[in-house]
């Protein structure tokens, strides 16, 4: 677990006062300078965090409200973690409708970032899935926000990065499904054009496309992976479900053992053992395979690691996502963690949305100060070449013009905004 | 099904305790202050799975309203056999030491009120011949200590008071649960910085009450490290105690 105030690259560091809250009916606290709501600390960079102010911490709000299990609607204050969404709804026929690859994450937090996970394609971002809630502004004003009511907060707010007041509960829609269990398959690829076959191919059939790609492969290996595609497995199939095995990482060891030999050790290593073919996963292991090592963001040591997630048009996707690659397998950095993915061409939930119709890599980076930093203002340069954009959920250090140039809208934010809100983010962004 | 009244019912480990109850499908029945509170986490109960789940304000220093309340969880539940009374304010030990009347606060609210919910309490129950009375105490009225001995002594009074009705009401088959927690992370405690290794979370507190309560115990440390501690605090000779800040 992350201690309050941190997010999860553990960089950069920050110092604030934290002020819980605890009920709905409650004022926000008095607070000196700017406030941000602060959810689970699963955010990467600076998104979650607030430097020389105030941070809300939500997780106090964490009851349900109402739950209408004909319609799969639930209610529930902010600081629900997706992880209790999920112990309470799978055992009643249900599962959220967008998933990010971690459980850890709060409701609030999951719509101030408009979180999309395996199945972008065909159910969208997290906040397309959200039918209302109500945010508490720091005038004291409660102002409840649907597509049809203040429409325009609506649409600040998710994906809005907290800016637009504190988000108290949220209702939305769950996702039926007929088993705790996954049908999984799983192919190796050779390179990066096989990928976007196997994607496009898996489009209608399969709810979860993801792959997996080696950052440290080259020359004739360049580009290759594994694909996994996924459905929820059909009512027939009955099994217990596998025990909850967690490691945690006790502490943050002095320097990372992740570098470029352990890199293209282990990636070489994953890739032949990657079994092909049909396979019956349980749906937590599936979704969630980083959950079950408990603080696994120690591993980069103490200077923590950045992550970096783009976009690419559709357009341009299989030329621009192989330049990223082949400058990333140059750099000999990168990480184990490159995960590829197509997403679909949907209207965006909120101004700030970051997913976009285009094709998506993230990857994390051990923090190696002003190499790591130069490395991705050369991703960024491709990117915004490109016409994609980065994930702010995921930067800790993009520059305020490349933030401009791939959130065109970002203007349409500024009067939404709460004035005593700010994050250490956004500050940087607006310079 | 258990069919529980819970006094001071927006607690911290009350709530988290009940989270439990509910999820189980028992019928609860909550007292507190706060009516908004009481009824935002009346709800959570609700789609939780409680059987049941009702709730009615009340002040617990307000002795005279307790008959009525107790009546009424007993109506709506139509019935009663589990109590956890969780009610309490951290006082604070430099505002005893200088004002009789915040002394006699405290310990209306953490001492006097409990009993005297217990009483009535304690005499249905041995009346049915059946029930579990379970009560938050606290470690700190194992030994008092200059940093918090107001407290310390209100809930040392508790411990007391369960401790003889326990055995009074052994006979009738009535379990009596002496509850100490430790450290444990809440709103009450918030105001404490530098939290360290021996600060438990509230969930974690729940879930050990309620396995108290199952086991039909008698006095349980919550976490279970506090026992072997308080058993060194409570046999350091005063000699020893009277040099050291604790």
């Amino acid at each position: 677990m992350p201690s309050l105030g941190t997010s999860w690259g553990r960089y950069p560091h920050a110092r604030q006062t934290i002020a819980p809250l605890h009920w709905r009916d409650a004022a926000l606290p008095t607070a000196q300078g700017s406030v941000l709501p602060y959810g689970n600390g699963r955010s990467y960079g600076d998104v979650c965090l607030n430097d020389g102010g105030t941070l809300l911490a939500m997780r106090g709000l964490d009851r349900y409200i109402a739950f209408d299990p004909a319609s799969g609607i639930l209610r529930c204050e902010a600081g629900v973690l997706f992880a209790d969404i999920l112990d309470f709804a799978v055992p009643q026929g249900w599962f959220l409708p967008v998933t990010p690859g971690t459980r850890f994450v709060t409701v609030g937090g999951a719509i101030a970032n408009d979180v999309h996970g395996k199945n972008h394609h065909r159910a969208g971002t997290f906040g397309e899935h959200v039918l209302r809630f109500e945010l508490l502004r720091s005038d004291g004003t409660r102002v409840e926000c649907s597509a049809q009511e203040n429409p325009d907060l609506y649409t600040a707010t998710i994906g809005g990065l907290g800016l637009t007041g504190a988000i108290l509960w949220a209702e939305f829609r769950l996702l039926r499904i007929a088993s705790p269990w996954m049908t999984q398959e799983t192919h190796r690829f050779g390179s990066l054009a096989d990928f976007f076959a196997l994607s496009t191919q898996s489009e209608r059939d399969w709810a979860y496309n993801v792959a997996w790609v080696d950052c440290a492969a080259r020359g004739s290996r360049f580009g290759r992976g594994v694909f996994y595609r996924a459905n929820h497995a059909p009512a027939s199939i009955a099994a217990s479900a596998p025990r909850r095995r967690r490691l945690d990482v006790p502490f943050t060891p002095p320097f990372s053992p992740i570098n470029s030999l352990s890199l293209r050790a282990f990636n070489e290593l994953y890739f032949r053992c990657a079994r092909e073919g049909r396979a019956l996963v349980h749906h937590e292991p599936y979704f969630y395979p980083l959950d079950a090592i408990g603080g696994w963001n120690r591993l980069y040591g103490p200077r923590g690691f950045l992550q970096y997630q783009c976009v690419v048009p559709a357009a341009v996707a299989q030329s621009a996502t192989a330049e990223l690659l082949e400058r990333i397998t140059a750099s000999g950095s990168g990480s184990f963690l490159a995960v590829l993915k197509v997403f679909a061409d949907r209207p965006a939930a909120g101004i700030l949305s970051f997913a976009r119709a285009g094709t998506t890599l993230a990857l994390d980076f051990p923090n190696r100060g002003a190499a790591t930093f130069s490395l991705l203002d050369r991703l960024d340069d491709i990117v915004a070449a490109a016409g994609g954009a980065v994930y702010p959920a995921k930067d800790a250090r993009m520059s305020g013009a490349r933030f401009r140039h791939y959130f065109p809208h970002w203007q349409s934010m500024l009067v939404q905004i709460d004035p005593k809100f700010s994050s250490g983010f956004w500050r940087r962004v607006m310079e | 099904m258990r069919k529980i009244l819970i006094i001071g019912a927006t607690s911290a480990i009350a709530e988290a305790t009940a989270r439990i109850f509910a999820a189980r499908g028992d019928a609860l029945f909550l007292v507190a202050r706060n009516t908004e509170r009481l009824r935002a986490i009346k709800t959570d109960l609700d789609v939780r799975g409680a059987v049941r789940c009702a709730f009615a304000a009340l002040d617990v220093a307000d002795f005279a309203a307790h008959q009525a309340v107790i009546d009424q969880a007993e109506r709506e539940l139509g019935g009663l056999d589990t109590v956890l009374i969780a009610h309490g304010t951290l006082s604070d030990q430099g505002e005893c030491e200088h004002s009789v009347d915040a002394l006699r606060r405290e310990f209306d609210i953490n001492a006097l009120s409990t009993m005297a919910l217990l009483t009535p309490l304690a005499n249905r129950f041995e009346a049915n011949k059946a029930g579990t009375l379970a009560v938050i105490s606290s470690v700190a009225g194992d030994r008092g200590r200059q940093s918090n001995y107001a407290y310390g002594s209100a809930k040392a009074a508790i411990s007391a008071f369960l401790s003889g009705l326990r055995q009074r009401l052994a006979k009738s088959n009535v379990d009596v649960l002496t509850i100490k927690p430790g450290f444990v992370d809440t709103p009450m405690t918030a105001a404490i910085a530098n939290k360290g290794a021996l600060w438990a979370k509230p969930d974690r507190i729940a879930t050990g009450i309620v396995r108290a309560i199952d086991k039909r115990r008698s006095v349980v440390y919550l976490p279970w490290f506090w026992g072997p501690i308080m058993l060194v605090i409570r046999h350091i000779p005063e000699f020893v105690f009277k040099k050291i800040t604790l």
